[in-house]
């Protein structure tokens, strides 16, 4: 199997969020459920000086995240019922399958990147499945397609390491140290900081929370 | 570099879905097309396939005309793919998110879906269903009595800005043939850059013409770039405009510095590109820096004085030698309020320590070929007049214009369109007012004056406006400004008697409708446009119908003609074509003027054409032979000192807060920093929003999830009123109240708050009148700026409480 997965540029990214948008288009997707998230994580202080003027060293950046379709899935692991797969040729974590899934929520609770959700209609685990029919058909996953600023990129992720030698694994808010092994390259901006930091924040928390 | 010009679509394509599917439609095609039975039914057509691809534009202000393939299945849309040919790293003009979610505007339940009239008082958006056969009798009669009663004059339009096309957009055209209307000088958008520009460049420049504005393509060749209030991240999104040339101008190396109130998404991940300051002081800055270069031996005399009027004594016209009126006199304080602008004065103002006033200037003189342009946003004040001549005077006074890599410090250049829209036709009243001044105009027109009001044409208005269309525009209200004061005259139905709206969903402006004409989306019809105004690149795209216009939406082209039928004036108006008639006869004009142009039958099949677009260089021809390619001012210069507007100042009847001076100064201006009182301390700008073009796509929930309507507040400020970040907090003027989410954020300056434009005005009109929509211009002034007599957006001052 070829582990295929995402590239993010935090230095091209505006949060413009149409990833999210045509994701949601692509999908079919209703206003609560988003697969593709893009958080604005931001912080620093200001400080008034003479005469009226202000310094600051404010700081932000987004980070664009959907699943990282990890080469060991702590929801596939976890599963009770067994409903999530890899996909064969492309690595792909597939959730929710029709048969079985229950709806319970495990792959929610124990995913270290809070990506599974499920769908209060169909009681089903849903999350991005890397648009596998269209990568099926020799396309690129929508959201990559979209992106105005061309942040993203999709292929074999050994492919996507060695041509972004300089990239990581995880920039904040994402968490520090997980053991999944994602399939995730991100190119760092000037701002970017590492999983776990503790100077910024996130500064839509109710938008990246839906579903 | 031709790119991709003779690529067939890969899918199958079927011309002309229309017929089949408005068939298949539950109205059936008489009711679809029942307004007058002569209608010419549209042409070919077979029945929608599977998996069809149907190619189609984004039709919204934002500058761009994003290219879209509907993926059509059983006659609806299913989901967009935009433009992916030719290389990604390429010109492709991708969709944004709002592009992206085009459908479910085109099928969402909130669409406008009969004719309909009014029967509540004006404003309460009470409406009953009429027939198509009602509705155009009843605005034929009232138009003619109008006319007739009137005249001409008293007809406006507020025209098209949320649904283009090159056959849309007529309404001008249908008014011109009934004999005309009092036009609309400029827009809310450029109007005081527009004015500001004709006293420095000369009354040919526009905001956007590459004569006099570098492309932002041209900034791949500087060294430097510095940008006021110019932020493509969150006004030229899609994947062929702007926001994607500053990504591979940043990704070259370029310095780039973007003075600005908020951290926008222009700096993202990027904080060092962010030089916070006081907003509506953006000129006070640059005299500030022009102090540095003249005392540092950086003002390149040799260049202003050969290409500049008044920079100082040598250059100064007759009219005002010897009077320390020059533009060097009011930077050294030896003329007009003797202030030296040294960057120690400016610090109070700008907010911008004077050490870093210093270094930016420093950046400045090193730069080779500095890029300085503006936003339309630092224009859009009080003051904006000045503050766009002002921002032009850095690469004047630095000598470095008209060469590579450089700007003239306006916005950058806009491309020109291929193929022209279905022309207007003359205009036989010759009267204009200012965009900002038609509420003044609805309420009291006779006593609006040339130089008290800006009346163009006549020495004042014989007649208010007493008939107004609205066609696929929310400047009633929503976009307009002082939402409270403009209910009141809109209200009265004996000041403006007669309302036609146009559009696509309920708009706050279209619940003024007297009656509501339901447009259909361009998705449902054919059409044609080109490149977006503000994208670099040549482009066409033919449209096709993906569905059937919902219900009885009508294209606005049938709806004009039948009204122009009506009216008498139907072959003047229609010339004898149908709107897929005019789109042959344009394109075929555009391809005779560029035989490089595919031949429509290929375009058709093709969907999109593009080709890249050489950079263009501000006032290169000028300064490379000034004699030869003079400007269209008086001097044929540049005019740093400006007669024509001393004798303004001398002449037109001005409130003693209107500032007219003959250079770019700095003023505060009418709520600018210098108003801020005990009961409004803090300055409040707009600024454009993802989440929205102007208004359009404002009232759709899937973006809005995403894109969280909010007051912006600084840290400190938020700490000292007890506001905690995604609280509901009231936001006051005097001239209104909105309530609106905060977001505490380091990413706005202290003093200084920000609410994205666009928002839907929602509020109990006759009850406490509480917008709990956030519209930004529930808060704006009626009072128009001072030389443009138009909207002075960004000034407003305010209180933030909590709710």
């Amino acid at each position: 199997m070829t582990q295929y997965g995402f590239y993010f540029d935090s230095t091209r990214c505006t949060g413009c969020k149409t990833c999210t948008l045509a994701c949601k288009d692509k999908k079919d997707l209703p206003t609560n459920l988003v697969y593709r998230k893009v958080f604005d994580y931001e912080g620093g202080m200001w400080e008034q000086g003479a005469n009226g003027t202000y310094q600051t060293t404010a700081f932000m950046y987004h980070l664009s995240l959907a699943c990282n379709h990890c080469e060991n899935p702590a929801c596939l692991e976890n599963c009770p019922t067994g409903s999530i797969s890899k996909d064969e040729a492309t690595g792909a974590v597939i959730s929710g399958a029709e048969e079985t899934c229950i709806g319970c929520g495990t792959c929610v609770q124990v995913c270290p990147y809070g990506v599974p959700a499920v769908n209060p209609d169909t009681e089903k685990s849903v999350k991005c499945d890397m648009c596998i029919d269209l990568v099926a058909a020799g396309k690129q996953p929508i959201c990559v397609e979209s992106c105005p600023l061309r942040a993203l990129e999709f292929g074999p992720v050994e492919e996507l390491r060695a041509a972004h030698p300089d990239a990581v694994d995880g920039i904040a808010p994402m968490p520090a140290g997980t053991e999944t092994v994602p399939a995730i390259v991100i190119a760092t901006c000037p701002a970017a900081k590492m999983p776990g930091d503790t100077e910024g924040f996130v500064a839509n928390e109710w938008e990246v929370a839906a579903n | 570099m031709e790119m991709d010009t003779a690529t067939l679509s890969r899918r199958t394509f079927l011309k002309g879905s229309l017929a089949g599917l408005a068939v298949a439609g539950a109205a059936g095609a008489g009711s679809l097309y029942g307004c007058s039975s002569d209608e010419p039914a549209p042409s070919g057509g077979e029945q929608a396939a599977e998996d069809q691809i149907v190619w189609g534009q984004c039709h919204v202000n934002c500058g761009g005309r994003c290219i879209f393939q509907y993926h059509v299945k059983d006659g609806k849309i299913v989901y967009v793919e935009s433009d992916n040919r030719g290389e990604a790293e390429g010109i492709q003009a991708r969709a944004c998110l709002r592009g992206r979610s085009i459908r479910r505007w085109v099928n969402h339940p909130d669409r406008l879906q009969y004719p309909m009239k009014r029967v509540g008082k004006r404003g309460e958006a009470k409406f009953e269903r009429i027939t198509w056969d009602e509705a155009i009798d009843t605005i034929v009669e009232k138009l003619k009595h109008t006319i007739d009663t009137y005249g001409n004059e008293a007809v406006a339009i507020k025209h098209d800005n949320g649904n283009f096309s090159i056959t849309s957009g007529t309404m001008a055209r249908l008014m011109n043939c009934c004999g005309g209307f009092l036009d609309f000088y400029n827009n809310y958008s450029t109007a005081n850059m527009v004015e500001g520009i004709r006293y420095t460049f000369g009354p040919e420049a526009g905001p956007g013409n590459q004569v006099y504005a570098s492309s932002m393509s041209e900034a791949l060749n500087s060294d430097f770039m510095l940008l006021f209030g110019n932020n493509p991240a969150e006004t030229r999104m899609g994947g062929a405009n702007s926001t994607r040339w500053l990504s591979q101008i940043r990704q070259k190396g370029v310095e780039i510095l973007h003075i600005d109130p908020r951290m926008s998404e222009s700096v993202s991940g990027h904080p060092d590109e962010w030089q916070p300051i006081r907003t509506g002081t953006d000129a006070a800055l640059v005299a500030a820096l022009v102090h540095e270069f003249i005392v540092d031996g950086k003002a390149d005399l040799d260049f202003l004085h050969t290409y500049c009027v008044g920079f100082d004594e040598e250059t100064m016209p007759e009219s005002a030698k010897g009077q320390n009126k020059s533009y060097q006199d009011y930077i050294m304080g030896t003329g007009y309020d003797m202030v030296e602008k040294t960057p120690e004065w400016a610090e109070p103002i700008t907010c911008i320590p004077a050490a870093r006033i210093r270094e930016i200037a420093k950046k400045l003189e090193d730069a080779q070929a500095p890029y300085i342009a503006q936003g339309w946003s630092s224009q859009r004040h009080s003051n904006g007049e000045m503050t766009t001549r002002a921002i032009c005077m850095l690469p004047t006074v630095l000598g470095k214009v008209g060469k590579p890599g450089t700007n003239t410090g306006l916005r950058e250049a806009n491309p020109i369109a291929p193929v022209s829209f279905v022309p207007s036709l003359e205009n036989p009243v010759k009267t204009s007012i200012s965009c900002y001044e038609w509420v003044n105009a609805i309420d009291h027109g006779p006593e609006m004056t040339a130089l008290r009001d800006g009346v163009r044409g006549a020495d004042k208005l014989s007649t208010g406006i007493k008939f107004l269309w609205v066609f696929a525009n929310n400047c009633l209200t929503n976009q307009h400004g002082d939402i409270n004061g403009t209910h009141d005259v809109l209200v009265d139905d004996t000041k403006c008697e007669f309302i036609v709206v146009i559009d696509t969903v309920l708009t706050d402006s279209a619940k003024y409708a007297d009656i509501l004409l339901p447009d259909a989306m361009r998705a449902e019809h054919e059409n044609l446009d080109t490149n977006g105004y503000a994208e670099w690149y040549t482009g066409v795209n033919y449209g096709m119908p993906a569905q059937a216009p919902a219900f009885e939406a009508k294209f606005n082209y049938d709806i004009n003609a039948a009204i122009a039928e009506k009216m008498g004036v139907g072959e003047a108006f229609t010339e004898g074509r149908t709107n897929e008639q005019w789109i042959e006869y344009m394109y075929a004009q555009a391809r005779e003027a560029d035989p490089t142009l595919p031949e429509l039958e290929t375009l058709k099949v093709d969907g999109f054409y593009k080709r890249d677009m050489a950079p263009a260089i501000g006032l290169e021809a000028f300064v490379s032979d000034p004699a030869a390619n003079p400007l269209s001012t008086p001097s044929g210069k540049i005019e740093i000192y400006s007669e024509s507007l001393q004798e303004i100042a001398d002449t037109w009847e001005l409130d003693e807060r209107d500032v007219i001076l003959p250079i770019p100064a700095f003023d505060p201006g009418r709520e600018g920093y210098t108003d801020l009182t005990e009961e409004y301390p803090l300055l409040c700008s707009g600024y454009h929003f993802k989440g929205r073009t102007h208004s359009s796509f404002g009232f759709m929930e899937i973006i809005k999830q995403c894109n969280t309507q909010q007051v912006w507040i600084n840290p400190i400020d938020a700490e000292t009123r007890g506001i905690e970040h995604g609280e509901i907090v009231a936001v006051r003027s005097p001239h209104g109240e909105v309530r609106i989410e905060a977001r505490v954020t380091p990413r706005v300056i202290p003093g200084v708050v920000c609410i994205p434009e666009g928002a839907w005005h929602d509020a109990d009109m006759d009850g406490d009148r509480i917008d709990h929509g956030g519209c930004v211009n529930t808060l704006l002034m009626p009072n128009p700026t001072p030389l443009a007599k138009a909207n002075p957006s960004h000034s407003i001052i305010v209180q933030v409480s909590k709710a």
